[in-house]
């Protein structure tokens, strides 16, 4: 079986995002980019499962300008077989990424996808659900535990109340929760090695994609400031001020 | 113009944040329709009917949707979903599993999330964990959208009086079955719902040492919450996580104890009314959004605080 793990671009997480004065976004000049975290998690599960021989061929998709390449290197220094670059200067919405994915899966015919269960930049969460629907494929959401087995597959998923297991037929779309797996660090060898992978490069267009977005962007804020920073002396001004200050309790 | 709005249900019925998702229905305007997808629903139904603001109750009873599988969900809701302008569902693990599955099924783009509603087509939502507010317009025929409780005051749970219409079922899709679940029990109002908030994190050091902030949580009638870090550890489970990427919650009063204050977990905490920090290292994060910061050692700080509410109350 064949994994197609889509990995994206994205302000690394422990940059402070700052919102551009002009209110059009959020400054990425000079900033570190990273593999969104989720997708580090699912590329991690992609490469156990062929180190446990379930998988044949880890495939590695990002979309995004020509530096997207980077984090499909990083990819392949973690194990994936070879890259697929989906090229575009276009900023894609999860429905066209998504349109994007099936168009890959269709030619690639791989048993799962995963995907993170969410970008870290513009936190939609939507775009494995999205490409699920479009191949008619099941879906496997918040995943903390996939055991393949046969032409099924088993997933635990992290849930408000708590966890739930779903039983689900391959091909299946499964997107990554934070207790999946911890990834590991690329090691020196398995960088060198990454770079003489194959990366495929094709666009949206190729694949039969409109790049246009659906939702216009009319303004980029920043949220309103709290006025934080009060320091309280013991517990017994901390008890006196919620009670009489605040009077939350 | 009508607005449909998914119900999400457990155990005991239609779930609160339903109520949100209808309080932002209500702000876009129009008929509002309640959609009730499950087995044996007519109780659900029937007390739904009540919810202010809503015209008519659907409800789609079938086995196919007694655990709310996405397939099976989204099938039903797009079958219904083109004689309406909006459809709407509260952004919880539920609605952010089945949504987007019905966004894509009518080749919509999805907005998540949202916290404001400015007009029909134009709403609010936060993007990188809260630290920009993208106002967006949608050039899509059908809304679809996911709601933060936090951003709307739930609708009242009476006062309104709805017709109940049976709408067909789109049956089994096949794809998927439901195996179990492992809920987290607990006495303590739902992290969600809670007035009062307790969270710890990694500086708890282990589970047991939980109990500390279980008696504090208790002498204030409040839920506890965790951040990623505490969770990962093991020391409570996933639903206690607060942040970005777990729950995000808005209490009154929200105590931080042995928590940093990452971006990623004040993504989740940030808008609650009231902060208190409790962390012994004065330069942590956390204290930049709190209002009230005690810097000191939690394990000699929680029992006090837990004795001297008990104290102050009797
Ligand atoms: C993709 C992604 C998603 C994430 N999502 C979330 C999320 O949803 N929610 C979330 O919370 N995090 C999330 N994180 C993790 C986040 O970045 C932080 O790592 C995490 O919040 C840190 O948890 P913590 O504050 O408990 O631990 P730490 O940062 O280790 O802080 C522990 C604190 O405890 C204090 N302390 C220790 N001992 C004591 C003591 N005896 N008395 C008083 N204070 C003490 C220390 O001074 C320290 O400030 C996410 C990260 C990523 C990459
Ligand atoms: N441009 C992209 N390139 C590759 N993968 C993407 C891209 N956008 C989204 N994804 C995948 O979809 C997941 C969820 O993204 P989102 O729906 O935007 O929150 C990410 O974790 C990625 O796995």
């Amino acid at each position: 079986m064949k994994v197609l793990v889509p990995v994206k671009r994205v302000i690394d997480y422990n940059v402070k995002v700052r919102v551009k004065p002009d209110g059009s976004g959020v400054e990425t000049q000079n900033v570190k980019m990273s593999m969104n975290p989720f997708d580090e998690i699912s590329v991690e599960e992609a490469v156990r499962m062929k180190e446990a021989g379930v998988v044949d061929e880890v495939i590695a998709v990002s979309i995004g300008p020509q530096q997207a390449q980077e984090t499909i290197r990083t990819a392949l220094a973690m194990g994936a077989d070879r890259g697929i670059l989906v090229k575009t200067d276009d900023n894609l919405e999860p429905l066209a990424v998504a349109k994007c994915l099936k168009a890959l899966a269709d030619k690639e015919e791989p048993g799962m996808l995963i995907v993170g269960k969410q970008a870290i930049d513009d936190d939609s969460n939507q775009t494995g659900q999205m490409t699920a629907a479009l191949l008619g494929w099941a879906q496997a959401t918040f995943a903390s535990v996939i055991k393949v087995d046969g032409d099924h597959a088993q997933v635990t998923r992290e849930v408000d109340g708590g966890l739930e297991t779903i039983k689900v037929k391959l091909p299946v779309v499964v997107t990554s929760d934070l207790r999946l797996n911890e990834p590991r660090y690329a090691s020196l060898p398995n960088i060198m090695k990454a770079k003489k992978k194959p990366i495929d490069v094709t666009s949206p267009e190729e694949l039969g994609v409109d790049p246009a977005p659906r939702l216009q962007v009319l303004n980029v804020a920043e949220p309103p400031k709290r006025a934080g920073g009060t320091k309280v002396e013991d517990v017994a001004q901390l008890v006196d001020k919620l009670m009489n200050e605040a009077k939350v309790i | 113009m009508s607005v449909l709005v998914l119900a999400e249900l457990d155990e005991k019925g239609v779930v609160p944040q339903t109520r949100n998702a209808l309080a932002a229905a209500v702000a876009i305007g129009g008929d509002i329709h309640l959609l009730i997808a499950g087995q044996n629903v007519e109780a659900s139904a029937k007390a739904a009917a009540q919810y202010e603001g809503v015209s008519k109750v659907l409800t789609a009873d079938d086995a196919a949707y007694a655990t709310g599988l996405a397939e099976n969900v989204a099938e039903l809701v797009k079958s219904l979903a083109t004689d309406y302008s909006h459809v709407l569902v509260g952004a919880t693990s539920f609605g952010k599993n089945v949504m987007p599955r019905v966004a894509a099924l009518l080749d919509v783009q999805q907005i998540s999330e949202i916290t404001a509603v400015n007009d029909a087509d134009t709403f609010v939502r936060p993007i990188y964990a809260g630290n920009a507010l993208a106002t967006v317009k949608s050039k899509d025929a059908i809304k679809i959208i996911t709601v933060r409780a936090t951003g709307f005051d739930a609708v009242a749970e009476t006062g309104g009086s709805a017709s109940v219409e049976a709408v067909a079922s789109t049956g089994d899709a096949g794809l998927s079955s439901f195996v179990g679940r492992e809920l987290t029990k607990s006495e303590r109002p739902e992290l969600t719902q809670a007035g009062i908030i307790v969270s710890g994190g990694r500086g708890m050091g282990s589970g047991e040492n939980f109990s500390l902030l279980e008696a504090l949580a208790d002498e204030l009638g409040a839920a506890v919450g965790a951040s990623r870090a505490a969770v990962d550890a093991g020391f409570v489970p996933n639903d206690y996580q607060v942040g970005q990427t777990g729950k995000v919650v808005a209490p009154e009063l929200y105590i931080a104890v042995g928590i940093s204050g990452a971006i990623q977990h004040l993504a989740g905490m940030k808008d609650s009314k009231v902060i208190v920090a409790i962390n012994k290292d004065e330069e942590a994060p956390i204290f930049s959004v709190a209002d009230y910061g005690l810097v000191g050692d939690l394990f000699k700080i929680i029992p006090e605080l837990t004795a001297e509410i008990t104290k102050r109350k009797s």
